[in-house]
Formats: structure tokens, C-alpha cells, sequence
């Protein structure tokens, strides 16, 4: 049986809920004492708004804290330990320098209501990442104010709305293909349009004719992920968006496979007219166990008058950088600027690798994933064709009719030999997907490995496969039971 | 290049494995006319030891060189060590989303600990696992509302809920029938009166904010009455240092109750990244909007943790989900988790405490200046509005040039909060301003107003 060997060595004491760790009196001595006097004539809190008694939280020593997250954390499977081809995530390597240049205090400390005049360097920063991102997109005007990659459809979405009122127009639809992600309808649908998906053809790219036949007066935007999620570039897509122009409704690309593409070609060249980032997966901003990211939008010069507010701004003449609202702002998407933090660290990134380096990442990520395809498919049906940009789904449909192990299954079992598992069930439009993202960050012998594993997995007998995992510290929860009756709080006393 | 491994020789073994001349022979999928044809025009090949040379140069002094008065939202607190140490494990931070449970107990298990910590902190039933942060997360509120009660006619807004909050909502609803009720602040707060006059029965929620975005007090239980008593559903922002000293939301039996969660633990990072507390009564968790991580047992009886109700997300739901939100701020939530084990309930109350005494203090201090005044004469927790007989611009700049970064200026909102508040700017203080701070910045206003 293959381990990973922290069984034996792992601490259940350490790793018990924080609450049942928790002693009365015991705690941190974090703050100092009180050095102000207690004043008069300023107006006091009455008993109406006073606490009564101590918060319900848990009262621990901090070397039981230390040990409780760290123990916790060798419970995780991450890009730092692990191989982790999730696909759609881009589970790239992230630079260790970033976090210590983005938490540098004079980006960490700053408020957001500091004067212009003290925030001068980090919004020259900010403005050069605009400039960086409008480039690589091909699309001239940026925000950053977005939080993540859903928040950035949002906002094009209703960037694009302000710009047909603005124009007279009532476009009620947005449309978008079957083999979209999730947020794509969802963001549709809280912008107030209503969702058209098309089904799509079976080679796994969008139908002309039927895209044709949605086409009318009340189509405001077609949404696309550029590479699609079958990791194939949408081969008609200049003649997608020539279609969408002509019937005059915008083409949105959802940037999340910007990876595959960097310095190779650039949505505002192939008819994008809006997109968005994920600094998180493109840029490497780290994943964080699920964000924060940051989502930035880039669009076309007749919709920038439109993008939320606050953008930078720089005025030659006097030299200064400003935070601006734009003519016809849609306002606010959030509070604040956008996610600096984040942000500061793409643009270590780009600054590091360039352009040239960016587009030796894509060709990087490109290799791998069709290496690793070269790899699969004597075992593994890949439905969608031989080559792929920088990831592709294959299928575990065949394996499931001859032994009953699943998609599912597969990834369990992977976990077993040290990988993370791929992205399972995605896109909706395959059968038993195991979408697979492998990155440029990984080298030919962790390729062949994982290869060596999939292929070893899909001749083990099913039982044992779909007995998976057996060496993580729990295998296979009882989802079901959890939805019926969530708990979601300890309820215990601390 | 930085970050790559493959030889040119593995890259020929690599190519040939494919089937394929070159790595632009992959590329041939993206017709020709489509290709770049260019290299991007982006410098690169920095250095590491350049770059940071490069940014500490651009980025100058941490604050401004300034010592941090400002509030509005965010505030400048003490983050122990112990915070950043940990949230440093690659294991947490280069890992994603817990959709393989088994490859993220330790995820999942420090977002169901953070989930009960908020609900500890805030006496609510249930906290998601984060939203983005504040703002968002007073939208999301609404619309929750909106699906638990059926009504989409109006939302009542107290006006003395922070404006960018106040924006926020006004553009995530900006494509949607729902009528934008602003009940304007006078003295500081909102009237219940005023508030019960504009709950109509297609209301779907009242929204306040407590301490308000004057620093001052209001009457939540009143207000939230007139919600309820209107069949309207009360929401609440709070301050999460708040409960160290004051009432929790679930007291006053509002029904949502948010908070922007950078006061505990999180760095300023000039507005972002942040994090949305998120929490409500038991009956509406399947109408809540993000993720949710629940407790299970697994095929052997061992209790252990799972993203839960994911039947309201949208990479199932699509265009019926709760929300569009995917990537949420997962890290952030670990901070505080962190941070409020290692600060305690103790910790927690003296940090409120002292932040309240100090605001106390510095406001004695302020206004025993000539012509300086609190706008409102009303009990605040952590920060407050003073007026002084100059425009608050010039005052804050020529106290910015004095070291003392205060604010912000009311006016900054337009006439949002009200008119006639170009004099008035917000002073915040937090556990670590010190008493010669204090009087210094004392100092430093009575020389500007002496011109």
C-alpha cells in the first residue's frame, strides 16, 4: 500500500477543534495596559449598548495555537508539497519574493484615505500594472478595482449595460456556451440578464449556426472562455465576435485560461471587446486555500468612460497620479481600491519574467499539457482530439462501463500517490471529466510520474480504486448526510 | 526564464512524445491572422534584489511616514506575530478551494474553527466562510433578503451606513426594479421614526450599520423592530472589535449581520485584499450566499469537514445560485482565525477597550482646542467626527505635512452623509496609538488652526 508516511507521525492532540483545547484564564498577553486617563465631558457608552460578561471564544496559549495550525496545515495538499494539475486553477508555482515584496510595510501599511500626495509611488505602481495588463490583452482601457475573476464578469457586465443605455438600447440576454464555468450564468443572471446557453457542437466548440439563430436586437453580450474549457482555442472565434458586432451585442472572454495564450495572442485581437484576469491562477498571485484573488477588467476604448471608479490616472504635465472616477462610471463594485495585495504581487511577477517571459510560460504550460495528453490517451479517452493548449479533459466514461470506477474514483486514488487530484466533473459537457492542468512550473520527470500513477490506477482492480484514498487522514465524507443536517458551528461550551 | 525546468533536450523528447516539429507547431491551433506575431512590449528580467530595491525606492515611507489616525472602515491595529508566521505555511496559502476533501482537512477544519469563532463573536447562528469584504457583503445581504422574504419592491438604507457601502449596493442594483431608499442620519444617527415611515410592505430589509460611519451608536433594537414589525428583514454591518466591549448583532435579533473582518488581523494593504463577514439566523442558511464547510464523518466513522449545501453555489446552480462568488478570500479568514485564538476573549476586550479609551481621550483632548467641536454629542466607540473652523481638506493636508495622517474628510462623499459637513472629518484610534501620540496630533491641530 503506497503512504505518503505522515500516519504514523501525525499529532491528533494538536489537531482537536481549537474549542476543546480551550481552558478558562489560560491566554496571550498581546496588548499593554491602558497609558491614557479616563477623561470627563466626552459623552460615555450607555448600558444599552454595553456588552454583559465575555465573549463565548476560546481562551488558548499561544504555543498550543502554533501547534494546533501547523499540524493542521500537514493535513493539506498544496503546490508548495504537491503536484496539483487542477484544471481551470492554473496551480502554478508561486514565487516566494512576491510575498515578501507585497507585504513590504510602505504597501502593507497604507490606508486607503491617505492623501494623493503620500500614495504618489504606490499608484504609479497601480498605473503601470493598467498599461501591463492592457498590453497583454490587447484591450486599451483597465480597471483593477475587482476582487476576483466572478466579481470582473460582474462589473463587464454592467460596464457593458451602462454603455447600451447609454446608447438607447434595451439588450436583455447574454449568452454563453454549455461548456462555460458556473460563474459566467451566475454573473449574467445578478446583472439582471437573462441566460441563454447554447448547447454546443460535438467537436467541443461553439456552433455558428447556432449561435446564428440566437442572434437578435435583445443580445447584449456572448460570454466565452478563450481557450474553452476543453482546452481548445476557439478556432471560429474571429468570426464569433464578427457576428456578435454585427448584430450588435459585445463578446466577453472569460480570461481563466489566459496561461495558455500569454505573448502568443490577445483577446483584443481575436474580437474580445471585455475580459477579465485572475491574477491568482495568470499571474501567480497565490491560490490562498481559495482567494483572495483579484479579477481585473480590461476592455475597449469606447466602453472605458463606463468602467467602475476608482481608476488611476496620471497627468503629464504635472506629473501626478490621481485616483479618478470615470465620465460615466457604473460606480463601485466594492469598497476601496481592489485587492493590492494581490495585484502588487502580478505585477512582480510580469516585471520579473517580461514579455518574453510570459510568453515562454505559455509555451511552457502548452508543452506540458499536451505532453501529458501524448502520455494518457492510450488508457484514458481524451473525447476532444490529440492536441490541446494547456489543458485538456479526458474521460474516465470507457473505464466506468467495463469496472464501475469513476472520475471520481481516479482522483481519490491519485491522492494515494502523492498528486492532487484534477478537476472532476467539469465542463458539464464531457461524461466522467478529469480536466487536467499540469502549468509550466513542473518538469518532464513529475509529468511522467503523475502519467505512471493514472495509467498504474486504471488497471488496479476496481475495488481497491474505488476504496480510495487509503493514506490521507480521512477518505471519502459523508457529503449527503452533511447537506441533510449541516452543521456548520461547534456547539460545545468553551 | 525564472520558474522553468525543461532542458531544450527534454523539450525535443517532449515534442517528439506529441508528435509535433516545435512548440509553434502547437500553437497552430489559433489561426495565423489571430497570432501576436511580436513579443509583448513588457520589460522583464528584473532581478529580485533589483526589484526590490526598485519598489522600496517608488513605494517611499510605510504610511506616508505618518502616524495613523484614519478610520472609515479600515483601521490601523496590531497584528501579532504569531498571524503572520502561520498564514506563511505554503501548505495553506498555495492550496486552493477544499473541493477534494481529503487533500484539505486542514483547510477545511480552520474554516469550520473560523465559522464558529464568528458566530462566537457576533451571537449569530451561522457564518459562511468569507465574502470579498464589507461592501459586497451588505449587497449580498440584500439580496438574500430579498429571497427569504419574496419581496424585490425596496430596500431601506440608513444614511449613515458608509457611502462606498452605500455606492456598492446602488451599482450591484442598478439593473434591477428594486427601489434605493436612503433615510438620512441627523445628529449623527437615524431616527426610527423616520426609518418605519419608509418601510413599505414590499420592503425586503432594513440596512444599519452599528457603531455607524460617524463612529456613533444607534438604536438597534428599536430599529430592528420597526424592520420586523414592517415584515422586513433587519440587516446589519458591524464592527468585529466591537463585541469586545459592545452588544453583538444576535443581542439585538437582527436577521443578517456583516462586517468588513480587516480589524482582525488583517494588514491595511490600501483597501485590499479584505475580508466579508457573512453570518444570519439558522433558518436562512440555505438562502446564504458563498461557501460553507460542514462536519461529517467519512466511510470509517472519523469526523472530518466538506464544503457544504453546495447545491447553492454556482458551479452547480449556475444562473439560480446564491451568488456569482467562486474564489472568496479564504486566507483572510484564516488570519482571523488565527488571530482571534491567540487574542482571546480577554485580548479581544482590552483591544476594544483600549481602543475606546484612547478615542475618548484623544476627543477630550481635541476639542479643548478653540472652535473645535464633536459634530454629534453622542457615545462613539473608536472614532468620531470633529469639526474645526477650517475646511477639513486644508486641516488634513497640513496635519498629513506634520505627520499625522487623520480623516477622512466628510466631504470626500459628497453630500452623501449630509451637507454642510465640509468642516467635519473622522479621527480613529485603535489599541496602538499612545498617549504622546495623542497629544502631539492635540498639538499639531492647534497649530494649524492658529494658521
Amino acid at each position: 500500500m503506497r503512504g505518503r508516511g505522515v500516519e504514523q507521525m501525525r499529532n491528533p492532540t494538536a489537531t482537536r477543534m481549537l474549542f476543546e483545547m480551550s481552558e478558562p484564564g489560560r491566554g496571550t498577553v498581546v496588548f499593554p495596559e491602558s497609558d491614557v486617563p479616563r477623561v470627563t465631558g466626552i459623552p460615555e457608552l450607555g448600558a444599552e449598548h454595553l456588552a454583559t460578561g465575555l465573549l463565548p471564544l476560546p481562551e488558548l496559549a499561544e504555543p498550543d495555537v502554533v501547534r494546533h495550525f501547523v499540524n493542521l496545515s500537514t493535513l493539506n495538499m498544496s503546490v508548495d508539497t504537491h503536484f496539483y494539475p487542477l484544471g481551470s486553477c492554473t496551480m502554478k508555482y508561486n514565487p516566494k519574493r512576491h510575498e515578501r515584496l507585497a507585504r513590504l510595510p510602505q504597501a502593507a501599511a497604507s490606508h486607503p484615505y491617505q492623501q494623493e500626495s503620500q500614495i504618489q509611488g504606490l499608484l504609479s505602481v497601480l498605473y503601470e500594472l493598467q498599461g501591463m495588463l492592457a498590453e497583454i490583452s490587447g484591450l486599451p482601457a483597465v480597471s483593477l478595482h475587482p476582487a476576483a475573476g466572478a466579481q470582473g464578469e460582474l462589473t463587464a457586465l454592467l460596464t457593458a449595460a451602462a454603455w447600451f443605455r447609454h446608447r438607447g438600447e434595451q439588450r436583455t440576454r447574454v449568452l454563453f456556451p454549455a461548456s462555460a464555468h458556473g460563474t459566467n450564468p451566475a454573473s449574467a443572471a445578478l446583472a439582471g440578464f437573462e441566460c441563454v446557453q447554447l448547447s454546443g457542437g460535438r467537436d467541443g466548440f461553439v456552433d455558428l449556426s447556432e449561435l446564428r439563430s440566437q442572434l437578435d436586437d435583445r443580445v447584449a453580450v456572448f460570454m466565452v472562455t478563450n481557450p474553452n474549457t476543453l482546452g481548445l482555442f476557439e478556432k471560429d472565434i474571429a468570426t464569433i465576435a464578427g457576428m456578435l458586432h454585427e448584430a450588435g451585442g459585445l463578446v466577453y472572454i472569460d480570461g481563466a485560461n489566459m496561461n495558455a495564450i500569454l505573448g502568443r495572442t490577445r483577446p483584443g485581437d481575436f474580437g474580445g471587446d471585455m475580459m477579465h484576469y485572475n491574477v491568482h491562477k495568470t499571474f501567480t498571485g497565490p491560490h490562498g486555500a481559495g482567494g483572495p484573488g483579484a479579477g481585473p477588467i480590461a476592455v475597449r476604448d469606447f466602453l472605458a468612460p463606463f468602467l467602475p471608479a476608482p481608476v488611476v490616472t496620471f497627468d503629464v504635465a504635472r506629473n501626478w497620479y490621481s485616483l479618478t472616477s470615470p465620465e460615466y462610471s457604473i460606480g463601485r463594485m466594492r469598497s476601496f481600491f481592489g485587492n493590492v495585495g494581490i495585484l502588487l504581487r502580478g505585477y512582480c511577477y510580469i516585471r520579473t519574467v517580461g514579455g518574453r517571459g510570459l510568453r515562454e510560460a505559455a509555451d511552457c504550460a502548452v508543452l506540458n499539457a499536451n505532453y501529458l495528453l501524448s502520455q494518457v490517451r492510450d488508457f484514458l479517452e481524451v473525447p476532444h482530439g490529440n492536441r490541446c493548449m494547456h489543458e485538456f479533459v479526458a474521460s474516465a466514461k470507457r473505464l466506468k462501463e467495463q469496472t464501475g470506477v469513476t472520475a471520481m474514483d481516479i482522483a481519490k486514488r491519485l491522492l494515494d500517490y502523492g498528486f492532487h487530484a484534477p478537476t472532476v466533473y467539469f465542463p458539464l459537457v464531457v461524461e466522467e471529466a478529469l480536466m487536467m492542468e499540469p502549468t509550466e512550473t513542473e518538469s518532464l520527470a513529475t509529468l511522467d510520474a503523475f502519467a505512471a500513477a493514472l495509467r498504474e490506477i486504471c488497471s488496479e482492480p476496481a475495488e481497491l480504486v474505488k476504496g480510495a484514498p487509503h493514506t490521507t487522514a480521512v477518505c471519502r465524507p459523508d457529503d449527503v448526510t452533511a447537506a441533510r443536517k449541516p452543521i456548520l458551528c461547534w456547539s460545545g461550551q468553551c | 526564464m525564472a520558474y522553468l525546468f525543461d532542458t531544450p533536450e527534454q523539450r525535443q523528447r517532449m515534442l517528439k512524445a506529441i508528435g509535433a516539429g516545435s512548440v509553434d507547431e502547437l500553437f497552430e491551433q489559433i489561426p495565423r491572422e489571430l497570432q501576436l506575431g511580436r513579443e509583448l512590449s513588457l520589460e522583464g528580467g528584473v532581478s529580485e534584489l533589483e526589484l526590490e530595491q526598485d519598489l522600496q525606492r517608488r513605494l517611499g515611507q510605510a504610511g506616508g511616514g505618518g502616524v495613523c489616525f484614519l478610520g472609515g472602515g479600515v483601521y490601523d491595529h496590531f497584528i501579532p506575530a504569531v498571524v503572520d508566521e502561520l498564514t506563511s505555511r505554503g501548505e495553506f496559502y498555495t492550496a486552493y478551494t477544499p473541493y477534494q476533501a481529503e487533500a484539505s482537512q486542514g483547510t477545511l477544519q480552520a474554516f469550520y474553527e473560523y465559522q464558529t469563532l464568528i458566530s462566537q463573536l457576533s451571537g449569530m447562528d451561522v457564518s459562511n466562510a468569507s465574502l470579498y469584504e464589507g461592501g459586497t457583503a451588505v449587497s449580498e445581504a440584500v439580496f438574500m433578503a430579498m429571497r427569504i422574504n419574496g419581496r424585490d419592491g425596496r430596500v431601506v438604507v440608513a444614511g449613515s451606513l458608509h457611502p462606498e457601502y452605500r455606492q456598492v449596493l446602488r451599482t450591484y442594483f442598478s439593473r434591477l426594479g428594486t427601489e434605493i431608499v436612503e433615510v438620512p442620519a441627523s445628529g449623527g444617527v437615524v431616527s426610527v421614526e423616520l426609518c418605519r415611515a419608509a418601510l413599505t410592505t414590499d420592503t425586503t430589509a432594513l440596512v444599519l450599520q452599528q457603531p455607524n460611519f460617524f463612529g456613533c451608536l444607534e438604536d438597534i433594537a428599536g430599529l430592528t423592530a420597526a424592520a420586523h414589525a414592517a415584515g422586513a428583514l433587519a440587516i446589519l454591518a458591524f464592527d468585529p472589535l466591537s463585541p469586545g466591549l459592545l452588544k453583538r448583532p444576535g443581542d439585538y435579533g437582527v436577521d443578517i449581520a456583516v462586517a468588513e473582518g480587516q480589524p482582525l488581523g488583517t494588514p491595511l494593504q490600501f483597501g485590499g485584499p479584505l475580508l466579508g463577514i457573512f453570518t444570519c439566523r439558522s433558518e436562512y442558511v440555505r438562502k446564504m450566499p458563498g461557501r460553507l464547510v460542514g462536519r461529517t464523518v467519512d466511510r470509517r466513522g472519523r469526523e472530518c469537514f466538506v464544503l457544504n449545501l453546495q447545491a447553492r453555489e454556482q458551479h452547480i446552480r449556475r444562473d439560480k445560485a446564491t451568488s456569482n462568488i467562486c474564489t472568496n478570500q479564504g486566507l483572510l479568514a484564516l488570519r482571523t482565525t488565527v488571530f482571534l485564538s491567540v487574542v482571546g476573549p480577554r485580548g479581544l476586550c482590552q483591544m476594544a477597550k483600549l481602543s475606546h479609551e484612547k478615542a475618548q481621550y484623544a476627543a477630550a483632548c481635541l476639542t479643548r482646542l478653540p472652535g473645535v467641536v464633536l459634530k454629534y454629542d453622542r457615545s462613539f466607540f473608536r472614532e468620531f467626527v470633529l469639526e474645526t473652523p477650517l475646511p477639513a481638506t486644508e486641516v488634513l493636508t497640513a496635519l498629513a505635512a506634520r505627520g499625522f495622517n487623520v480623516g477622512p474628510e466628510l466631504s470626500r462623499f459628497g453630500d452623501s452623509l449630509g451637507e454642510g459637513l465640509g468642516r467635519c472629518f473622522l479621527v480613529a484610534l485603535t489599541e496602538k496609538r499612545t498617549r504622546a501620540e495623542i497629544d502631539a496630533l492635540a498639538a499639531a491641530l492647534g497649530e494649524v488652526l492658529s494658521g
